[in-house]
């Protein structure tokens, strides 16, 4: 049995926050998902997204520095809190507008709307609508990247309330026993759904990696740079050994379950961290000045505003279609 | 080519697309080093290595969902559930992952992935060790559903489920394994979704697929002595099922029996029962009868299962019930 060697963040400067432009660029996309975010939301409440969507408002620090320590290669599996996932991995915002539309020219046809969002090209290998229904499948893609020879990885992003699916402790074991290059990262927002993880499970995360032998590493997902800083130690420490990590990203679910939740399990009066103002209190510090972080954000507005206009203008499929789908089509022999 | 029983034809399709193919790898529990609980896989680690026999530990759940990221990401699995059972444990993998991923993503990549496991009684192996689920598969679209019942379509079906791109559920009936035999040199090659006539006649068509064949053959036999020729279709794939050839069989004998070790009530039966009732209900003579389990448990005692267990009787006894 080897033993778990924790790299716990470490307080004091990371050579990110002075590096301005890497920091600027993931304050950049992170704003990008917020405004995407905020959109959905509008456009749920107008009726023009239907059925359910899960918004990733204040976790944007954890998948967009996560994902910024990624190859274009390497695979991710996501949640039904996944819109940022597919964006920070290279899904365009019109193709996630058409799709959360349901329209013909969505990422997925319409056929999966806000939680699969998916884009293989990009090594996107889905939301998903199961709780822990991704963990697997991403072992699965990491088992894969070894067998294949590369020195690709993969990574299962999961939510605190899956850490009480079974999956996520036969995943974890058959990652330690076989050396999968997979790192389980969990964006612990505290809410299993509508109750406090607290109330859910019995054991944490990083007693569980030690049980397994996984290396295990927390980190305040409110910080992109920290993340991002550590997320590339990681990310590089499992490319070269081939084995699993487990990775605990601390951060914030600042609105409902899903959109419409009206949230009466929760207390109102507490202060939610907002990783896009610690990321801006940092650029500001950094010396950067505040209109040019305005003036950027103007431009994402624009940016996303112009997807979501493609969106509205995007034809609806037609059910015809959707028969000849169900299977793939045989490979000519 | 030789193989002298059931399991080693389906050996012979594993180490033959294995050595075809670098990209197909076989993982279950106790198929590498102790050869399969049914010694179908028995050989072939030492053959192609742990890398590509991956021996797993008792985690369903994991096995089938590893299966598809293993799929999506340019590997041709063929995973093992040890007993057909105990896919209940795996059931999210294969009914909201795997069945739905080509489609749910609107066509991108698919899930090339079999999944192989064995149903049916006959060896008291109890309630949790004989049921034939199959019909549960078969409902959902985005799977294949295969049960062959002879040697050459073990390997052929075999080999065209680790080839087809989409999920494939092979199911081996336990009973078959030790059936002795010999595989056609070299072993023919089928499509999915086609049906083999297995025995022709004018009289009546009794539908099948997996072990149950040879019960009906058997039937046919006696009922031949009869006077009655029946004509046995075997279905091979329950998903997509060969409704052409049913009914083709059906507008020549104008009788229809259906016949599974399956459950009789809402089995894969009632499928093939309710189409042919609408689609050939101009061509039919008599009631369409179904034969399958009772509907109870599989029990334990050799007495009980003994009983429980369709056979050749109750077959004849179904096609003298379509005369009325």
């Amino acid at each position: 049995m080897t033993t778990p060697d924790a790299i716990i963040s470490p307080p004091g400067d990371l050579a990110l926050r002075r590096n301005q432009p890497a920091l600027l660029d993931l304050y950049e996309q992170m704003l990008v998902i917020r405004e995407a975010e905020r959109n959905c939301g509008a456009l749920f409440a107008e009726g023009a997204i239907p059925g359910f969507i899960h918004l990733s408002d204040g976790q944007e620090a954890t998948c967009v520095g996560m994902i910024s320590a990624l190859r274009s290669d390497d695979t991710i599996a996501s949640t039904h809190r996944g819109h940022g996932h597919a964006l920070a991995k290279g899904l365009r915002l019109d193709a996630f507008f058409k799709e959360l539309m349901g329209r013909e020219d969505g990422a997925c046809k319409g056929r999966g709307g806000s939680m699969h969002v998916a884009d293989l090209s990009v090594g996107m290998l889905g939301a998903n609508g199961i709780v822990g229904g991704g963990i697997a499948i991403a072992v699965g893609s990491g088992l894969a990247h070894k067998l294949r020879g590369q020195d690709t990885v993969a990574v299962s992003f999961f939510g605190d309330g899956a850490m009480a699916e079974g999956v996520l402790h036969e995943a974890m074991n058959i990652a330690a026993l076989k050396a999968i290059p997979v790192i389980f990262v969990c964006e612990n927002n505290g809410w299993s759904e509508f109750s406090p993880t607290a109330t859910q499970v019995s054991f944490t995360l990083e007693k569980l990696a030690a049980a397994y032998g996984i290396a295990y590493h927390r980190i305040d997902g409110h910080d992109v740079g920290r993340v991002a800083e550590l997320g590339a130690e990681i990310v590089g420490a499992v490319r070269g050994t081939g084995r699993p990590a487990v990775v605990e990203c601390l951060t914030t679910r600042m609105r409902g379950h899903y959109e419409g939740d009206s949230q009466r399990y929760r207390d109102h009066g507490q202060p939610l961290v907002d990783p896009i103002e610690v990321a801006r209190g940092t650029l500001l510090g950094m010396g950067v000045e505040a209109p040019a972080l305005d003036a950027l954000a103007g431009q994402v507005r624009d940016r996303v505003l112009a997807a979501v206009e493609s969106a509205r203008a995007s034809a609806e499929p037609s059910f015809e279609s959707v028969l000849a789908g169900v299977y793939a089509v045989e490979a000519a022999r | 080519m030789s193989a002298s029983r059931f399991a080693h034809a389906i050996n012979q399709a594993l180490d033959d697309m294995m050595a075809r193919d670098p990209a197909v790898i076989l993982l279950g529990e106790d198929i590498g080093k102790a050869g399969g609980t049914f010694a179908v896989t028995r050989g072939l680690q030492d053959k192609f290595g742990a890398d590509r026999v991956i021996d797993m530990p008792i985690a369903e759940n994991a096995i089938a969902g590893m299966a598809v990221g293993l799929a999506m990401s340019g590997m041709k699995p063929v995973a093992e559930i040890m007993f057909m059972d105990f896919v209940t444990l795996a059931m999210d993998a294969i009914v909201n992952q795997a069945a739905k991923l080509h489609f749910m993503f609107g066509g991108q990549g698919s899930v090339p992935l079999v999944i192989r496991m064995q149903h049916g009684g006959g060896l008291n192996a109890g309630p949790q060790h004989s049921q034939c689920l199959e019909g549960w598969f078969a409902h959902i679209p985005g799977l294949k559903v295969v049960c062959p019942a002879t040697f050459d379509d073990a390997y052929a079906l075999l080999q065209a489920a680790i080839e087809d791109p989409n999920p494939v559920l092979f199911i081996e009936n336990k009973a078959l394994y030790p059936m002795k035999g010999a595989l056609s040199d070299p072993p023919p090659r089928v499509r999915l979704g086609k049906a083999r006539i297995a025995r022709s006649g004018r009289d009546v068509t009794i539908v099948t697929y997996g072990a149950m064949l040879h019960t009906v053959l058997a039937a046919a036999e006696t009922l031949a002595a009869e006077g009655i020729e029946a004509e046995v279709i075997d279905l091979r794939t329950l998903q997509p099922w060969d409704e052409a050839a049913v009914l083709a069989s059906l507008r020549r004998t104008h009788r229809l029996v259906v016949a599974h070790e399956a459950v009789e009530s809402f089995g894969p039966g009632a499928e093939i029962a309710a189409r042919m009732a609408h689609v050939g209900f101009d061509e039919l003579d008599g009631p369409i009868v179904r034969v399958g389990g009772p509907f109870v448990p599989v029990p334990f005692s050799r007495k009980l299962e003994a009983e429980y267990m369709p056979n050749d009787q109750q077959v004849i006894a179904a096609v003298r019930a379509t005369y009325g």
